[in-house]
């Protein structure tokens, strides 16, 4: 520019912007809330508000009565993460956010697969249930319960193969999920 | 002890002195414990009045502003003040009542669910269901108010609960795990700041609201006087930085400056403090100051990258950051003549583009020239409130406002009937101060039943209709975009608000001639009491310069 500056410093071009974005990936938010009405209100409302989707969402106790634990997937490629954490944590009663990457993370849902099942598909079916180590908890004339549990891939798949017998209905508690190693999630 | 009567205490112990509000069923055992309490209870006429009156209050003192209502349509009442609250970061704490217990949920008579009502527009709510959670609910909703970003809590308390004897013991701690906002600054960043600033050739400083909230106005101009840093505020930070100062550009945003606009526009480095990019301020976000980068201060980390990518975040007070920005800034003994050539660029603007309109060639009053008189009258010693328009972006133009808290207004929500209760509210809170209301003729009649409130609390505020005999901000842009189709922005027979005032027990005056302009607002400054002053200006007068919703800086008109 040939203006004068101060030689040596930073130069504004190398400055990156920093934060948002969207990261084109699933994201596995596991929030610590107080256990206390209305939280599940409030989270679902900023959810709301702000125009982000809750993929799944799975709510439990913890070890200790006044805590909660929410696990939300959220789809990276269509929300900016860092806004919605950030707004997460703007709630009071939110204690603590992890985002967990999926290598760090293991994490689990519980699938129950009602399926058509009469003659010689019930055979073919058990099967597959056996190959993705799933259980038959009801059985009926015309139809079995399977109870699958995995990520979310592996539910998927196996919804992927008992679809052509006649699936009567799918239900599916959303994912949960803890950080690999010792530290607490 | 009742739970009402601790409450008082707890009120007292946050050294309240003063709250807003009106009784009703559900809050009748709070009203008892009133009743000889200490505390001065200004009993407004509608909840909405008593809400805007807290925030008022809010704003001039920088404490926080308590409003009170009852169940049901007391408490939705309260709900423009609320989210009027949470759009300007104004430390509020709100007490509900609400039905008994044993009503809940059952649509008792007066029952509203106002804590699912407000909850995307508070700050946080509270839901008393144990009389004895009450006093640390108190505190809690006064820290959370006071601290951090500032906001609107609520505190609903079923009247059964209220009135129930609890063990009460002042309360020393709380515990909230989820609540610890980052107030010091990220040392490094700060750092990084300064070199950035130093290496700037084109440099504007952006304050909002937030160095207000943050007390930081000298922190601010220290920064900005560190060197010779051109500075522009949002309609929420005017005073921030003394409008009478060379380094001073004028407002920006869509009604600001040329000179404030262009300088955006072609910036090399914007530091943002305690600001929000609001669409206002922006335009156009894609051609928003194309060649920037950007410094963003700000208590609240959501705000930061939400509209425009931050290069260099500092999360924390603008009053614990700005004074160390400074000195790393100074250390750095930057060469100030590197400025030259951009101060050149922004002279020439101020030169070519100054604040100006045309004065009438007769006797009728331009509304910019009333702002004006009201400015010499005032001598500028005077906390100024506005409604929402017109009136309040003249106001925002031609008052200049040389210090913080002196300019009190509704930028966020646009809520209309603002001012007059929020006047109300700083008077009381400030009562050796000037307390004038800018108002228009179309906003003033939303909340004028406060003028009762007024005289009968004896609150000598001096009201400043704008009369236009139109929704004046509807009627611009119905003349600019929509093709001069009046729809209903004729005011039609306003009240005579000389008579109206009197009514009140107020004094009422009037001028419609640039002659007695000055004069009469003279004496309406002079006189005792609440006054209300009726100022006829040009019907048809727009409100220049203006950057049209949606467009750039460069797309500026008038």
């Amino acid at each position: 520019m040939g203006e004068p500056a101060t030689p040596e410093l930073l130069n504004l071009d190398d400055l990156r912007e920093s934060g948002s974005g969207h990261t084109g990936r699933k994201h596995i938010l596991s929030l610590l809330v107080e256990n206390k009405p209305g939280v599940l209100a409030r989270i679902a409302g900023l959810f709301a508000r702000r125009g982000f989707n809750i993929d799944s969402l799975a709510v439990g106790p913890t070890d200790d009565a006044r805590i909660s634990r929410l696990t939300l997937t959220v789809d990276g490629a269509t929300h900016p993460i860092d806004q919605v954490t950030k707004q997460l944590h703007k709630l009071i009663n939110v204690i603590k956010i992890r985002d967990l990457q999926p290598d760090e993370a293991v994490a689990r849902e519980l699938a129950l697969f009602k399926i058509t099942a009469d003659g010689d598909s019930r055979a073919q079916i058990m099967q597959f249930a056996e190959i993705f180590r799933g259980k038959i908890v009801d059985v009926h004339k015309r139809s079995l319960t399977v109870e699958v549990t995995g990520n979310d891939d592996k539910i998927e798949a196996f919804e992927e193969m008992v679809r052509p017998f006649g699936l009567i209905e799918m239900v599916r508690t959303g994912e949960i999920a803890v950080s690999r190693g010792k530290g607490t999630t | 002890m009742r739970a009402v009567d601790a409450i008082m205490e707890c009120l007292k112990a946050e050294g309240v002195e003063h709250v807003f509000g009106l009784p009703g069923g559900a809050n009748l055992p709070t009203y008892d414990a009133l009743y000889d309490a200490g505390l001065r209870h200004i009993q407004c006429r509608h909840e909405q009045g008593a809400g805007h009156a807290a925030e008022g209050y809010a704003k001039a003192s920088g404490r926080v502003g308590v409003a009170l209502a009852t169940s049901g349509p007391g408490a939705t009442n309260l709900v423009t003040a609320i989210a009027d609250a949470v759009m300007d970061s104004v430390p509020t704490v709100f007490i509900t009542g609400q039905v008994r217990t044993d009503l809940l949920g059952t649509d008792g008579f007066q029952e509203a669910d106002v804590t699912g009502i407000t909850l995307p527009i508070v700050k946080h709510s509270i839901m008393i269901r144990d009389p004895e959670e009450i006093p640390t609910a108190i505190h809690e909703a006064f820290h959370i108010a006071r601290t951090g970003r500032p906001g609107p809590v609520l505190v609903d308390i079923p009247q059964d609960l209220s009135r129930a004897d609890i063990k009460y013991e002042p309360v020393d701690t709380l515990d909230l795990p989820g609540y610890a906002p980052t107030t010091e600054g990220n040392a490094k960043q700060i750092k990084l700041a300064a070199k950035a600033l130093a290496n700037a050739r084109r440099p504007v400083i952006y304050a909002g609201g937030g160095v207000v909230n943050a007390n930081a106005s000298k922190e601010l101009v220290e920064l900005c006087t560190s060197d010779r840093f051109p500075v522009t505020c949002t309609l929420m930070g005017l005073g921030a930085f003394p409008a009478p100062h060379e380094q001073w550009l004028g407002m920006l945003g869509m009604h600001g400056t040329r000179a404030a606009n262009y300088s955006m526009d072609e910036a090399d480095l914007i530091v943002a403090i305690g600001a929000r990019f609001d669409d206002r301020i922006t335009g156009k976000l894609s051609e928003f100051a194309p060649r920037a980068k950007f410094i963003h201060i700000d208590v609240d980390p959501a705000e930061i990258s939400k509209n425009v990518a931050a290069h260099i975040p500092i999360v924390g007070d603008a009053k614990a950051i700005l004074p160390k920005l400074t000195i790393e800034y100074r250390a750095l003994k930057a060469d100030s003549g590197r400025l030259d050539g951009w101060w050149q660029r922004i002279d020439g603007w101020r030169e070519k583009y100054p604040l100006a309109y045309e004065d009438s060639a007769d006797s009728e009053i331009k509304p910019q020239r009333m702002i004006e008189a009201l400015y010499e009258v005032t001598g500028g010693d005077a906390i100024v409130t506005s409604d929402v328009g017109q009136h309040q972006m003249w106001t925002a133009q031609y008052f200049h406002f040389d210090g913080p808290r002196k300019w009190i207004n509704s930028g966020g929500l646009g809520t209309m009937g603002f001012g007059l209760p929020a006047a109300m509210g700083a008077k009381v809170a400030m009562p050796d101060a000037n307390v004038i209301c800018v108002a228009g003729d179309g906003s003033v009649a939303m909340n004028i039943q406060e003028l009762a409130t007024c005289v009968t609390e004896d609150i000598p505020i001096k009201v400043f209709i704008m009369n236009n005999g139109y929704l004046g901000m509807v009627r611009q842009w119905q003349e600019l975009f929509w093709d001069r189709r009046y729809s209903s922005v004729d005011m039609g027979s306003s009240p005579d608000w000389v008579k109206l005032a009197e009514a009140y027990g107020a004094t009422g005056l009037r001028a419609v001639d640039k002659g007695e302009l000055t004069d009469v607002l003279k004496t309406a400054m002079e006189t005792d009491g609440p006054v209300v002053c009726d100022v006829r200006v040009t019907p048809e007068e727009n409100c220049y310069p203006m950057i049209p919703a949606g467009q750039a800086a460069r797309d500026m008109v008038g």
